[in-house]
């Protein structure tokens, strides 16, 4: 059996054949990696006006019920009660041993939570919620629900809301009705968009169509959102990485800080407290030569690190990348050497992000 | 100008009075996607055909570049350095990676351009 035989496709399969969208496999589905502008022409053109990305293989759910938010709660550092109709929230499901599970987006729908995760954890996160619930609160997965992102400057222009950056709401784009969300994974402003399956082709197309908007692959969007400084589950976050390890302390609500009731609270709150032997950093290599994932970071001819992802960053103009070093080396600034096929290449440690956010706050 | 013979590995050569010309073909380029670096070989290196002496690197991917031939580098094509995205504009001409002087014979397994063009075919 070759895997070309259990690929998945999304509801956009042939819109992206029609495209000229270069197909891989990725988290069990068949999906466009480029189309034939490029990987290097796509991400720029979504930097400087906007960039059409098919994320269908993503999992979305709604958590219905009286006690919704207090139930997920227990898998989340994240403040899900706190989160007011209307508004998205970035959060982390956590294990036993306070290390990541998958990350998430939740939305406070008014009468349901919105959940998005990880097309490759899917099958893993929505069981997981499924165990923790309280009879009265149920799990709904959506699998005839694509999801569309639209990002870039432009975008604000084109498809005018009155969500700010990380507001939810119901909106019609072309006549159909969505649920947008001012959100994405590039560092630019844009729209993140739940659609009905049947649906989803009308809409992708009357967004090609719009000035300015080019279909973007899943290259681009690994580069955007690494000089965004984004985090790329099964890369940069796992189950043996707490999220202070990951410094997403800042996912943690105040109050579940003190409250501790979460599924791994001893394990993050013993790193909060005495701190962690490895933190996850920014990194700009020297020169252009990019270091990839897995690459041994050393100090000093000492191995202290690895990168989880790396590359070249086409807005940066040079090679970026992201990985855990030991605690002692991550000051911005430190003097790093990445082993790049047997060489020392150097490296500093860089603030995130690479390349400016430009969230409508 | 002698005729291109090209490589499984996706190499191109130009034989020229006994050096080769050598670089990656269209179809390697296009498949690699946007170079943007690249590491070539010192000049005066003893290189054996099939071993990998450059490193091309796309926004994705790493991939080495393999020597065709048996012999020695006697030159590199140093502005690729600075403008690796000569390979994706002109991965025939410009985009050149090193010269060999061969050393004995090609081997018999390189492929004319029609050869090329059906092995590729081959690997859908």
């Amino acid at each position: 059996m070759t895997d070309s035989e259990v690929l998945l496709e999304t509801p956009l399969a042939s819109l992206h054949k029609e495209l000229g969208g270069r197909m891989v496999p990725f988290a069990g589905y068949s999906m466009p990696v480029q189309y034939p502008a490029g990987i290097m022409a796509e991400h720029l053109h979504c930097r400087a006006q906007a960039g059409l990305f098919d994320v269908s293989h993503m999992g979305q759910a709604e958590l219905i019920g009286e006690g919704a938010a207090a139930a997920l709660e227990k898998l989340t550092p994240a403040d899900v009660q706190a989160l007011k109709p209307g508004r998205q929230r970035y959060g982390l499901l956590l294990n036993e041993a306070g290390g990541i599970v998958d990350d998430f987006m939740v939305a406070n729908l008014g009468d349901r939570l919105f959940l998005v995760v990880n097309a490759s954890r899917k099958h893993i996160d929505l069981p997981l919620i499924e165990s923790v619930l309280p009879s009265g609160v149920t799990l709904k997965p959506l699998p005839d629900r694509a999801l569309i992102a639209i990002q870039g400057p432009a975008v604000a222009a084109l498809i005018p809301t009155n969500l700010t950056f990380m507001g939810i709401g119901e909106i019609e784009i072309a006549g159909i009705k969505v649920l947008a969300s001012r959100s994405g994974y590039t560092g630019e402003d844009g729209l993140e968009i739940s659609v009905p399956a049947d649906k989803a082709e009308a809409l992708a197309r009357a967004l090609l169509a719009m000035p300015g908007v080019m279909p973007t692959g899943l290259g681009a969007r690994d580069s955007l959102r690494l000089e965004a400084g984004l985090c790329l589950y099964g890369n940069d976050l796992d189950e043996t990485t707490s999220p202070v390890e990951a410094a997403l302390t800042w996912s943690m609500g105040k109050r579940r800080r003190t409250e501790w009731n979460f599924v791994g609270a001893d394990v993050v709150r013993d790193h909060l407290d005495n701190g962690v032997k490895r933190l996850r950093v920014g990194i700009r290599p020297e020169g252009r030569q990019p270091a990839r994932g897995h690459t041994v970071i050393q100090k000093d001819g000492a191995a202290i690190g690895e990168i989880t992802s790396g590359g070249f960053g086409p807005s940066v103009g040079a090679p970026v990348a992201m990985g855990y070093v030991a605690r002692d080396a991550a000051a911005d600034d430190a003097a790093i050497d990445l082993m790049v096929r047997g060489k020392a290449l150097p490296a500093k440690v860089s603030p995130m992000p690479f390349h400016p956010h430009r969230y409508a706050r | 100008m002698s005729e291109m013979k090209f490589s499984k590995d996706h190499e191109w050569i130009r034989m020229e009075g006994g050096v080769a010309t050598i670089g990656i073909t269209d179809h390697a380029q296009n498949a690699l996607g946007d170079v943007v670096f690249v590491d070539l070989p010192e000049t005066g290196r003893v290189v054996t055909s099939g071993e990998a002496v450059a490193v091309v690197e796309s926004v994705k991917a790493a991939s080495d570049v393999y020597a065709p031939i048996n012999g020695k580098i006697v030159e590199v094509n140093a502005a690729l350095v600075d403008d690796p995205a000569k390979i994706n504009v002109e991965p025939t001409g410009e985009g050149w990676f090193f010269k060999i002087e061969l050393d004995g014979e090609l081997p018999d397994d390189l492929m004319d351009a029609d050869g090329y063009a059906a092995y590729v075919d081959t690997l859908g």
